[in-house]
Order: C-alpha cells, then sequence, then structure tokens
C-alpha cells in the first residue's frame, strides 16, 4: 500500500476546502455542546436530584452509535450540515456535561462563601468567580470533546457530509488507498492542532494558575 | 412520528424478525463475539502496558498522549485502509475495535495504578517484597476498580462501534443500518440502532453493578 503522491499534488485544493469543512462541523459541534451543556452543569451542580438524572442521561445517549445518531436524525433534518452538528453535538454532551459539573463542584466551599459575604450577587459568583475556577476541568472537558468530535466528523460520510471523511468512501468505492491514507493523517494533525491551541487558549485564560506555577 | 415509533415496535417484537440467519438472534450474536473478543484482546495487549507504565513510572506521557491519539483516530478511516490493504477479512473490523479498546484500557489501568498511595507501596517494599510481589500483591489488587472500569468503557465504545463491521459486509446489529441506510427503510435503520444502544446500556449496567458488589468492601476513595 502505498500512497500516490501525484494524486495528493493534484487534489491540494480539495484538501484544503475538506479540512476546512472538517473543522467547521467538528468546531460547531463544541461550540453548541457548550451552549447547551453550561446551563445544564450549573442546574446539575445546584439541584442534586436533577444531577444523576442528567449525568445518567446523556451517558445513555453516548452509548447510542454514532452512524444511528446521525440517521435517527434524517427525518429531521434531511441530508443537510444541521444533522451533521446536531449528532455531534449530542456526543460532546456527555463529556462537557461531566467535566463541568465536576468543575463546579471543585471550587472550594469558602471560595464562594467569601464571594457571598462580600455581597456578590449569586450570577456575578457564578459567572466571576465559580466558572473561571471551573476552567481547568471545563476545559479538559473542551480539549477531549473538540478531539472526538474531529475524529467523528467522518462518519457523518455515510449520510453525505463528513468533511475528511468523504475521502474515506471515496477510496473504498475505488479501491484506491491514497485519500484514505491523507483523510486519516489530515484527522489526527487537526486533532492534534486544535488540542495544542486549546492548551494555549487556557493558559491565557487562567493567568493565576500561571502565577502559582512560577512562584 | 408517532407512526415510525409504532412500526419500531412491531419491527423488535415481531417473531420472523427475531429467527434465521439474518435474525436479531443471531445478529446479536455476531455483534458480541466481534465486541467481546476484541476487547480481550485489547485487553491482552493493554493491561501488561499499562501496568508497566503504572509500575515503573516510566512512559507516562506515552500513556496520556496515547488517549488523545486514540480518540482522534477516525475508526472509519482505520476501517477502510485496513479493508483496502488486507481485502475481505475480519482483519478490518478487529484492527479498528482492538485500535479503540486499547487507548481506554491503557490510560485507565495506569491511573488506578499510579493512584496507589505511595506509602503503601514503599511499605510493601521496606518489607522486603520483590518488584512483582509488589505489582501483583500490592498495586494490582488496589488498582483493580481502575482497571475494571477502562474494561468496561472499553467494551462500550467496542458495541457501539462494532456496528461498522456490516460497512464492510460482515455482520452484527449493524447489518440493520447499513441494509437499513441502503433501502431507504428508516424503521429497520432505527431498529438496528435502539438494539445497539440496548445491547451497551445493559452490559454498561450489568458491569457497573458487578464492579459494585466485587468491590462493596472497598472505601469509595483510596484515602
Amino acid at each position: 500500500m502505498s500512497v500516490d503522491w501525484s494524486w495528493i499534488a493534484d487534489h491540494t485544493d480539495d484538501l484544503t476546502t475538506l479540512t476546512v469543512n472538517h473543522l467547521q462541523a467538528a468546531l460547531s459541534a463544541v461550540f453548541f455542546g457548550l451552549l447547551i451543556s453550561l446551563p445544564l452543569a450549573v442546574l446539575a451542580h445546584r439541584v442534586r436530584p436533577l444531577r444523576g438524572l442528567l449525568l445518567g442521561l446523556s451517558n445513555i445517549l453516548f452509548t447510542i452509535p454514532s452512524i444511528a445518531v446521525f440517521v435517527l436524525l434524517l427525518p429531521v433534518s434531511g441530508l443537510t450540515r444541521t444533522t451533521t452538528v446536531t449528532g455531534l453535538t449530542i456526543y460532546t454532551l456527555v463529556v462537557l456535561l461531566r467535566n463541568t459539573v465536576e468543575g463546579l463542584d471543585s471550587v472550594p466551599q469558602k471560595t464562594k462563601e467569601a464571594a457571598k459575604a462580600m455581597g456578590t450577587k449569586p450570577l456575578r459568583a457564578l459567572l466571576t468567580v465559580e466558572l473561571p475556577l471551573a476552567l481547568p476541568v471545563i476545559m479538559a472537558g473542551v480539549r477531549i470533546a473538540t478531539v472526538m468530535s474531529i475524529s467523528l466528523v467522518s462518519v457523518a460520510t455515510y449520510i453525505g457530509d463528513g468533511g475528511l471523511g468523504q475521502l474515506f468512501t471515496d477510496g473504498f468505492q475505488r479501491d484506491f488507498p491514497t485519500p484514505v491514507i491523507a483523510g486519516v493523517v489530515l484527522t489526527l494533525l487537526l486533532a492534534l492542532v486544535a488540542d495544542a491551541l486549546l492548551v494555549a487558549v487556557q493558559y491565557v485564560l487562567t493567568p493565576w494558575n500561571r502565577r502559582r506555577r512560577e512562584a | 412520528m408517532f407512526e415510525l415509533f409504532k412500526d419500531l415496535g412491531a419491527w423488535l417484537v415481531d417473531g420472523d424478525q427475531w429467527a434465521g440467519q439474518d435474525g436479531i438472534g443471531h445478529r446479536l450474536t455476531e455483534h458480541l463475539q466481534y465486541s467481546l473478543l476484541a476487547t480481550l484482546v485489547a485487553a491482552v495487549i493493554a493491561l501488561p502496558i499499562g501496568l508497566l507504565i503504572g509500575h515503573t513510572g516510566r512512559g507516562a506521557f506515552v500513556a496520556i498522549n496515547l488517549a488523545s491519539f486514540g480518540r482522534a483516530l477516525p475508526t472509519v478511516g482505520l476501517v477502510v485502509l485496513v479493508f483496502l490493504a488486507s481485502g475481505l477479512s475480519m482483519w478490518p473490523v478487529y484492527v479498528a475495535l482492538v485500535a479503540l479498546a486499547v487507548p481506554a484500557i491503557v490510560t485507565n489501568t495506569y491511573a488506578g495504578m499510579s493512584a496507589v498511595d505511595p506509602e503503601v507501596r514503599d511499605a510493601a517494599r521496606g518489607q522486603g517484597m520483590r518488584g512483582h510481589q509488589v505489582l501483583f500483591q500490592v498495586e494490582l489488587p488496589l488498582a483493580l476498580p481502575l482497571v475494571m472500569t477502562g474494561l468496561r468503557l472499553a467494551l462500550i465504545q467496542v458495541v457501539a462501534t462494532a456496528t461498522i463491521a456490516a460497512y464492510v459486509s460482515f455482520g452484527g446489529l449493524g447489518r440493520y443500518v447499513f441494509d437499513g441506510l441502503a433501502q431507504r427503510d428508516l424503521v429497520q435503520v432505527l431498529g438496528g440502532a435502539v438494539l445497539v444502544a440496548l445491547v451497551a446500556v445493559v452490559l454498561d449496567l450489568a458491569l457497573s453493578g458487578l464492579q459494585r458488589a466485587l468491590f462493596r468492601h472497598r472505601p469509595a476513595k483510596s484515602a
């Protein structure tokens, strides 16, 4: 199995388009996943009985095979980008929800009491005290969700989307390994770069952790 | 929507649907066979690696990055790639499933080993226990709950992903998903998906129940 380099040279434009397309689907899913899981996590953190229910529900969603999730969405949104992003979002939920709840749990009780004693209103305390302190654990979840989504986008190739995953069906149908290898390598690279960028984002967002380490 | 669920219910309980070569019973057996064998092979590969990294404390970097790499590896691409290399055989399915399961088992085994209290380890050594005695009589028993969690997570992921066997023309419950897709038969696709999800959920509940029963005498945290 050898790589046909001339095919790659001839298709750099296509590969670039597919990579951008791929990344766009994965990042949209993480964005919507955060949008949904943040309020749910706050709810699960505050209301104990809801916690087991929400986490258990997201665990069950996670066991459904990804191809099935995409197909099940077909009657609702058809062969569109919406189906891809919705399916991926469902998958990011389990990681994002769990990590956000754990992050909020990890905020020391005394810190919360101090914020309250200083007259900080609950919403303000959540936004300026609890969420920033929970950020490292939340970011760990965001990293996992991003890498996972980047890998999962290719499954949507069965419903006619799938970014770099289209290279897999293409190679499979033509019995031609080069696009498949290119797709796997580009997916891995994309995941690696995205993960490294998120580490950098976390570094910028949590200056207090940095100072502590230097001290 | 309601009509669809009614058809789905009928599909799932139809006696004809359960019998024969294409029957749910047979497909379920195939699915479990792929999943269990792949997880077993993955365990044989991953457990020694995880235990070794945990025991020696070397290569932790490998264990952590392996998890990330495993998550990033696109299963569909891997299946197609091995399929093109090996032709029509079970290799693509097993390679992809094992590749999926190994990182989960290695990282959890390593996590369990590194959570063992260093003082306990020192005490074992101080009593004159040899390296392998410390590993098998002290570290492994203490790490066992997390090791089992790794095996459980790996199995659940493998069960959900074994659907892909049908893509390269093998059996398992994925048959319904891919045949249904090809025939535009949504009920069949739904039926396959629901069955896979059910198998995964039931296995997960059964194994976590078993885990709880086995380690009931343990305090929840190794404090």
